[in-house]
């Protein structure tokens, strides 16, 4: 059972805040990551291989110090890793990035499994996995939350979704992406961080890739950014003071008012 | 990452290594956990599993048996930690290492083979018994013994405060193999437990360092075979002086991880607590804690890992310099930690934050592995006999 | 294509520098210096009184596609009976249509759906209805595959979805069989007049950013929206539209996942989303058992419980009641936040609630700058008194 894990490097930035006086982010930690959803998927494709055998590939779309994000997947259990790095990449959209993966899982050949996280965390999409089983032909299943069984080239999964969980089948190979739910991602160990170090992680230009030049980068990208802002926040707030027992009251007296209650 | 240390110590590549893991183990998995597992007195199986994941365990035991053949500074980086998060369940992870020294040292070839992997993966661990309920600073008078029959050693006695105790799967018993020779007449014996005549006492109630376990071991007619003496018969003492020793850096780790917690839960208070208008770290009189707290888990920090350090450089006798390390590192976390409760104020009283458990746990570090009276006996009988030696 | 400053006219007054969203700004020597995290947003060119920031756009390769005619919108149903979320789009898509002058188109898919000429009413000018067995529930390659046909028959310039468990499974395969750009969970949507173009608004970076993203050379532009953030109109009796019942081809594509069965949540006892009245806790409440309080709240109120994200990464309570960012996003009549901080994460699903009341202990939570009504005092106590007094109003 070959499977392949797709993952992002992103910003460190899980405590984002806004300073309030001067209405900017403000960043603690602007390392770079493993995007956190993208864990489960790592750390569900190396049980997978776990029960089943076979080898975990991990890819990322990135720039060259995305390199650090695949040398943690290998030292939690990622068998090999390659990055897709080129500067025609910059600027891709999700369509342009679902491309460039599916030309990079279609080199890597024998896969039967493709495990992404739900979204990313800057960027929270969620359209990559989606658009990468399309762009490989290969049926998608989304938001998935336990792999119950694998066998026969079948794959029986539960997903969430709104209303509680489905049970769903798909043939491999296939693309799912995972949920929170699935599993609690494994820390490093120690031999697997020296693995890591030691890891030779090969990169993928888009020539590797034969990455026809208008399909990826800005030009490749439908979409555009063309505004970036704070969000606004006008509601008049009223504090209600006095005691426990005056507070209480005003409260219940103003929702009273307004037909709340 | 909070207050990192001031110092840059120099560590090699594994030992950074070592030191991240176990800094994210600590966080990521200890902390969340520690004050119920404090409460609940509860043995901290689900972080061992993770540590034996992590390879931690596989730090103190050489290469050949599945090992990383880390050295006393591999092993105190790891513990020191641990620590920061939960001294007890450092403790119950060091303690494996303590069990294991004397196999490492004084183990024959079948030995090791038979037993270190295990304790390498983390799928077993170990534990060392030396004190009974007479014989705790006062080590030679042990009562414990383990008489010859054939090709067996039978063993009678009680162990008191065993670290691990019915936790752990191989015990290394200190006992009397020659009753009439006193303490020459002690050795070393592997103990697996399940051994018939092997049983383990009430699970001990604690001051501190709670999620780890401490019990007595029952022995009554329990046989052995032959094969589990280490070393040689009436070498125990020798060999229960040579682990200490070899352990003593370690729970000065606990101490320098167990204060340096303390002192930065108590950075953090000191910025979000106001009194009179203004962060209570505004204050003079805490500043100046603070910077005492700081200066001496520093001081201690640095004397702990150059002892640490002086033993995997080769030297030979190292006794003084690691209960120096034990000594000092350990009554600086006694004092540290009082003086983050106290900057705390009423809530660092409060189980609700963790300078209190902390305070508790760092009293331990003062009594075991030598009492640090004891210590200070040791240290003055050595510099007294260097004095008489000519230089 | 890039940045530029202008350093004749730059002052160094430094007005752009918290005007940018990334911080890809720093002043070097009394000067703005552009950093390489910049993606030409734009904020910090409109916040310079001087123009001395200058954005060269790229030329557009492709010039827009006029071929392209008409606003769809793909109505979710689920067991036969629309969403929330089809009315709430159905209604923007009316807004959208008007301003384009165009129709609005509806596709829905199902079995035996329950009240589609509805959807007339709020609305819409032509229902594209393909009801059929292997319809009925959800499925991934037949969903994809029709509505990509129908988009590819009828043409529309705008397509929007829910941005749901099910919109967001598939609409990003049609947008890849489509080759066109698709921008997700959006919460804002409008027109630019000059253009025809679809501003799609979203939330980014955890809610902290918004982005409005454009898709101005590939049709159709296509949108998924989160529900709840727009509202559902008033359906009109007797406006005129078109059902047009469409048979669905089996022969075309066949569906290589299988659905095996549901297993329902079965810990919710209220819908959050479709609560009027949501009572949350955070981190506040100390232990789950403090739910049981929040829980007599709620009941009192007839409410759906509620909570911040810490509880449920404590396991104090299900997922399933998480409101934020990466939970549910809510919109009730009232929302009573105890305990809540309000990180940014959380303001993000909640903060659309008619009125917010909050109650917590800090006077600097951030949860009191969006709150409609605030109480700054101890929830166990407050929270008793107010089911005290609730309970005796109600006698």
């Amino acid at each position: 059972m070959n499977i392949v894990v797709c993952i992002k490097q992103v910003p460190g930035t899980t405590e984002v805040k806004i300073d309030p006086q001067t209405n900017t982010l403000v960043r603690e930690g602007v390392e770079g990551i493993v995007n956190p959803f993208d864990t489960y998927a790592l750390e569900e494709g190396v049980r997978l291989k776990e029960r089943f055998g076979g080898v975990v590939t991990v890819v990322s779309m990135g720039p060259p110090q995305a390199e650090a994000a695949l040398r943690e997947a290998i030292s939690v259990g990622a068998d090999q890793a390659i990055l897709l790095s080129d500067r025609a990449f910059a600027g891709s959209d999700t369509l342009a990035t679902a491309y460039v993966l599916s030309r990079a899982i279609a080199r890597i050949g024998d896969y039967d499994l493709v495990i992404c996280g739900k979204q990313t965390l800057d960027g929270d999409t969620g359209q990559v996995g989606p658009e990468l089983a399309q762009r490989l032909g290969i049926p998608f299943v989304a938001y998935v939350s336990k792999v119950e069984a694998i066998q026969d080239g079948q794959m029986r999964v539960q997903r969430l979704i709104e209303e509680g969980h489905e049970l769903m089948e798909a043939p491999l190979p296939c693309v799912m992406s995972v949920v929170k739910e699935i599993n609690v991602p494994r820390l490093p160990s120690l031999r697997g961080m020296m693995r890591a170090k030691g890891a030779q992680i090969p990169v993928w230009t888009a020539r590797d890739l034969d990455i026809e030049a208008d399909r990826v980068g800005v030009a490749g990208s439908p979409t555009r950014v063309i505004r970036v802002f704070f969000p606004q926040r006008t509601r008049k707030s009223q504090m209600l003071e006095g005691t426990a027992e005056s507070q209480v009251e005003q409260l219940v007296e103003r929702l009273r008012e307004t037909k709340l209650i | 990452m909070g207050c990192l240390s001031v110092m840059h110590y120099f560590l090699n590549e594994q030992q950074r290594m070592i030191k991240g893991l176990a800094r994210r183990i600590a966080e990521e998995r200890i902390m969340p956990v520690r004050a119920e597992l404090d409460e609940r007195e509860e043995f901290p199986w689900d972080v061992m599993k993770e540590l034996a994941e992590a390879d931690l365990f596989r730090i103190f035991i050489p290469e050949a048996y599945g090992g990383l053949g880390g050295g006393c500074l591999d092993l105190c980086v790891a513990v020191e930690e641990l620590s920061r998060g939960c001294c007890g369940i450092a403790v119950s992870y060091a303690a494996s290492s303590l069990g294991s020294i004397a196999l490492i040292e004084y183990g024959t070839e079948e030995q090791r083979q038979k037993y270190l992997p295990d304790i390498a993966s983390g799928a077993k661990l170990a534990a060392f018994a030396l004190t009974e309920s007479m014989a705790g600073s006062d080590a030679a008078a042990i009562r414990t013994t383990a008489v010859r029959d054939g090709e067996n050693y039978i063993l009678n006695g009680t162990k008191q405060f065993i670290t691990n105790g019915g936790e752990a799967e191989l015990y290394t018993i200190i006992a009397l193999t020659d009753p009439a020779k006193g303490a020459r007449g002690a050795s070393a014996i592997l103990v697996e437990k399940g051994t018939p005549g092997f049983t383990f006492g009430k699970k001990e109630r604690k001051m501190g360092i709670r999620a780890s376990t401490t019990r007595e071991l029952v022995f009554h007619n329990c046989r052995v075979p032959r094969q589990n003496l280490l070393g040689r018969e009436g070498s125990g003492f020798i060999i229960t002086l040579k682990t200490l020793d070899r352990s003593r850096p370690g729970v000065g780790a606990q101490a320098v991880g167990l204060a340096q917690g303390a002192l930065e839960a108590a950075v953090a208070y000191a910025r979000e607590r106001h009194q009179f208008g203004q962060p209570i770290s505004s204050f003079q009189a805490i500043q100046h804690m603070l910077a005492d707290m700081a200066t001496q888990v520093e001081a201690a920090r640095a004397l702990v890992y150059a002892v640490a350090r002086a033993i995997d450089t080769g030297v030979k006798d190292y006794t003084e310099a690691a209960a120096m390390a034990k000594l000092f590192a350990s009554d600086m976390a006694m004092r540290v930690t009082t003086d983050a409760v106290q900057i705390f104020g009423g809530v660092g009283y409060m189980r609700d934050y963790p300078v209190e458990k902390m305070m508790r746990d760092a009293k331990i570090t003062q009594i075991y592995e030598g009492t640090n009276q004891v210590l200070r006996n040791t240290i003055a009988l050595e510099l007294l006999k260097r004095k008489a030696k000519p230089e | 294509m890039g940045i530029q400053i202008d350093l004749e006219k730059c002052t160094g007054c430094g007005a752009c520098l918290p005007a940018c969203p990334l911080d890809a700004l720093e002043l070097a020597e009394d000067k703005p210096r552009v950093k390489d995290n910049c993606n030409l947003c734009g904020a910090c060119r409109d916040a310079c009184e001087y123009d001395a920031i200058i954005i060269e756009e790229a030329p557009e390769k492709i010039a827009p596609d006029t071929g392209f005619r008409g606003v769809w919108v793909f109505a979710e149903q689920r067991q036969g009976q629309l969403k929330g979320v089809a009315y709430e789009l159905v209604s923007k898509g009316r807004e959208l249509a008007d301003s384009l002058g165009t129709e609005l188109g509806v596709v829905c898919f199902g079995h035996q759906v329950q009240g589609v000429e509805q959807l007339v009413a709020y609305g819409a000018d032509k229902v594209y209805l393909v009801d059929d067995p292997a319809l009925a529930h959800y499925q991934d390659d037949l969903y994809a595959h029709q509505l990509a046909r129908l988009i590819e028959e009828h043409r529309p310039e705008i397509l929007l979805a829910g941005a749901t468990s099910l919109g967001r499974s598939f609409i990003p395969r049609v947008a890849a069989m489509l080759e066109t750009g698709l921008t997700a969970d959006c919460t804002g949507l409008d027109i630019d007049g000059d253009t025809r173009l679809l501003l799609q608004t979203r939330p980014t970076f955890g809610g902290n950013i918004m982005a409005t993203i454009t898709c101005r050379a590939r049709r159709p532009q296509m949108a998924t929206v989160r529900p709840h953030v727009f509202k559902k109109g008033i359906p009109k009796d007797g406006r005129q539209g078109q059902i047009i019942r469409i048979d669905f081809d089996r022969s075309a594509v066949t569906s290589r996942t299988k659905l095996l069965g549901f297993i329902e949540d079965l810990t919710e006892k209220v819908r959050l989303e479709e609560a009027d009245i949501i009572v949350s806790g955070g981190r506040g409440l100390g232990k789950p058992e403090n739910f049981q309080l929040l829980q007599e709240l709620a009941d009192v109120l007839g409410a759906a419980l509620g909570s911040s994200r810490p509880p449920v990464d404590e396991g104090w309570i299900p997922y399933s009641h998480q409101v934020g960012q990466t939970g549910k996003t809510v919109c009730p009549k009232l929302y009573i936040a105890c305990g809540i901080s309000g990180a940014v994460q959380h303001l993000a699903g909640m903060q659309t609630s008619e009125v917010i009341v909050a109650i917590n202990h800090d006077p600097h939570a951030p949860i009191f700058e969006i709150a409609t009504y605030g109480i700054v005092g101890d929830l166990f106590e407050i929270v008793p008194m107010l089911i005290a007094r609730l309970k005796e109003a109600r006698g």
